[in-house]
């Protein structure tokens, strides 16, 4: 049927009607995709109920927030927003850290080519667990836990942490290049000595950049954790929209762009250095 | 460390000159001073009687957890239609702001660096700021409710696939952009015929990444009344009624882990 589709097409084309290949080929499966996406749009649109007088009543303060932004208020909260935002940043590096040191052992057993089965489902359910949950409802469960504060906030970044790190370390060690360890190999070394001569060289470049990037996703997530009571600017900034004290909510947020922006500039820095 | 040393005990190879051994050490001992200042910051704000019973107070959570009490499930199924809704609407509404918004910051079809720098920072606010605070601000603007989940993922998205977007066009093959050219074809022909071919296959692919991150996302979007199962975590949360908590967790965990073995699956029927 295709073949046929195709076929008129280029005759069309001969007679000087050109019209371009579908990115979906058979006309039968875009008409049942079309028809899907129109029936899945029904059924959702009308299942969304929308209270229009809120909406409408809210439409001022939408105003008042984007005015809030040409004139930040960093001054009246200054010590909240100082404390907030000491208390992100002190959560955010040592939880990469922590989380960098644990994800290494956890990426070493969840790759296959070097680790046993049993080893290997074990640290691929680490990773599956830790990276299913959002942040913030394992945030609960350690507030839970451990009280609230950075505590609960450091430990829930540093299990996120471990399951992104892990994957992408794994990833990395599954498709590295095979001759270097089999050289050292053939060289008598031990365990410890093909970790450390065969394959830390070729994954490095790669786990500093991408602990780099997660330090900037920490430090994102740390601005939010805050809600559930883990410590952080969160708590702040919650308060202060709760307020509609817009103002602070734009200073705090426009603290956050510049925060995450220039440690996205070092970052790309710091890879261009250790590639 | 000296690899060799000669018959008088000198060392003959290093692998760093003294200069760069002292640097690494000065680095390494910044970084360490750094870590522990930090931590002795968090160590000054916890308070340490509630973490010596954390071992207890884990054990008691997971007992009050289990069994889960399955008959909740029935009352979830709304909450993660909405969730369901939340993620796909605001996905397709993110994309379709973001699409422009990609053209106008690639460097190859951009009409003005001036447009070019302020799509930009459309995109790096958006990304910037986490659904959850895109949700909260929206819910004190349009109401709690799943509108306010929609737009804020929605919001959140734009940045997201607009920098992948963005890079794949900035990275197409420029003959085909000549060749269109050549025949005399305007901006908009040139984009039509000789850009979008090139960066469809990444758009659909990004797309579907972002809406699998976003069914993630969307689940907790109701901590803070965005609509959604997490409306329903919340409320089980603040009734203390765990069993139901766990319900809500196994939920969310088999929606995601669907979610992204679909989104994989489609992915790579596409490539």
């Amino acid at each position: 049927m295709s073949l046929n589709a195709s076929e008129g097409r280029l005759r069309a084309a001969r007679q000087g009607q050109w019209r371009r290949q579908p990115f979906i080929t058979g006309a039968g499966r875009r008409w049942a995709l079309g028809v899907a996406v129109l029936a899945y749009l029904v059924l959702a649109l009308g299942s969304v109920d929308v209270n229009w007088a809120r909406v409408a009543e809210g439409a001022g303060r939408a105003v008042n927030f984007l005015a809030a932004f040409t004139q930040p208020d960093f001054i009246s909260r200054q010590g909240d927003i100082i404390a907030g935002l000491i208390e992100s940043l002190t959560m955010t590096l040592t939880s990469t850290v922590i989380g960098v040191l644990l994800a290494i052992p956890v990426g070493l057993g969840a790759a296959r080519n070097i680790a046993p089965l049993p080893i290997y489902a074990l640290c691929r359910a680490i990773i599956a667990v830790s990276r299913t949950f959002q942040e913030i409802i394992i945030a609960i469960l350690f507030v839970v836990m451990f009280g609230f504060g950075p505590l609960a906030g450091m430990i829930t970044l540093a299990f996120a942490t471990v399951g992104f790190m892990a994957k992408l370390l794994a990833e990395d060690i599954e498709d590295l290049n095979w001759r270097q360890v089999e050289a050292v190999r053939a060289t008598g070394a031990g365990w410890w000595q093909v970790m450390n001569h065969a394959i830390q060289p070729q994954v490095m470049p790669r786990l500093i950049g991408l602990s780099m990037y997660r330090l900037d996703i920490n430090f994102r997530e740390s601005s939010v954790i805050g809600i559930v009571g883990a410590g952080g600017i969160g708590a702040t900034l919650n308060t202060s929209l709760s307020r509609y004290e817009y103002g602070t909510a734009a200073a705090i947020l426009l603290i956050i762009i510049a925060i995450v922006l220039a440690s996205e500039y070092a970052s790309s820095h710091v890879r261009r250095f250790t590639q | 460390m000296p690899v060799s040393t000669s018959s008088a005990g000198l060392p003959l190879w290093q692998r760093r000159t003294t200069a760069a051994q002292w640097l690494r050490f000065a680095a390494w001992l910044f970084g360490l001073s750094l870590f522990l200042l930090c931590w002795k910051v968090i160590s000054d704000n916890t308070l340490w009687v509630f973490v010596e019973d954390a071992g207890r107070q884990g054990s008691d959570l997971l007992g009050r957890m289990l069994p889960p009490r399955w008959e909740y499930a029935e009352k979830l199924w709304r909450p993660m239609w909405d969730t369901l809704n939340i993620a796909t609407l605001g996905t397709a509404l993110g994309v379709l702001m973001a699409f422009p918004v990609a053209f106008l910051a690639a460097r190859n079809t951009t009409p003005h660096p001036l447009v070019r720098s302020l799509a930009l920072m459309i995109i790096v606010s958006s990304r910037s700021i986490n659904s959850l605070i895109w949700a909260m601000l929206l819910v004190t603007i349009v109401g709690p409710g799943v509108l306010a989940g929609i737009i804020a993922i929605a919001l959140r998205s734009i940045g997201f696939v607009g920098k992948l977007l963005y890079e794949a066009i900035e990275e197409i093959h420029p003959t085909p952009v000549e060749a269109i050219s050549a025949t005399g074809a305007s901006r908009l022909q040139v984009m039509n015929y000789a850009v979008l071919p090139q960066v469809l296959p990444a758009f659909a692919g990004i797309s579907l990444y972002r809406w699998d991150i976003n069914i993630r996302e969307s689940t907790v979007l109701g901590l803070v009344g965005a609509g959604g199962i997490g409306l329903a975590l919340n409320a089980s949360i603040n009734s203390l009624a765990w069993s139901q908590v766990s319900v809500i967790f196994v939920m969310i965990f088999a929606t995601v882990i669907v979610s992204e073995w679909m989104s994989a699956r489609v992915r790579r029927a596409m490539i």
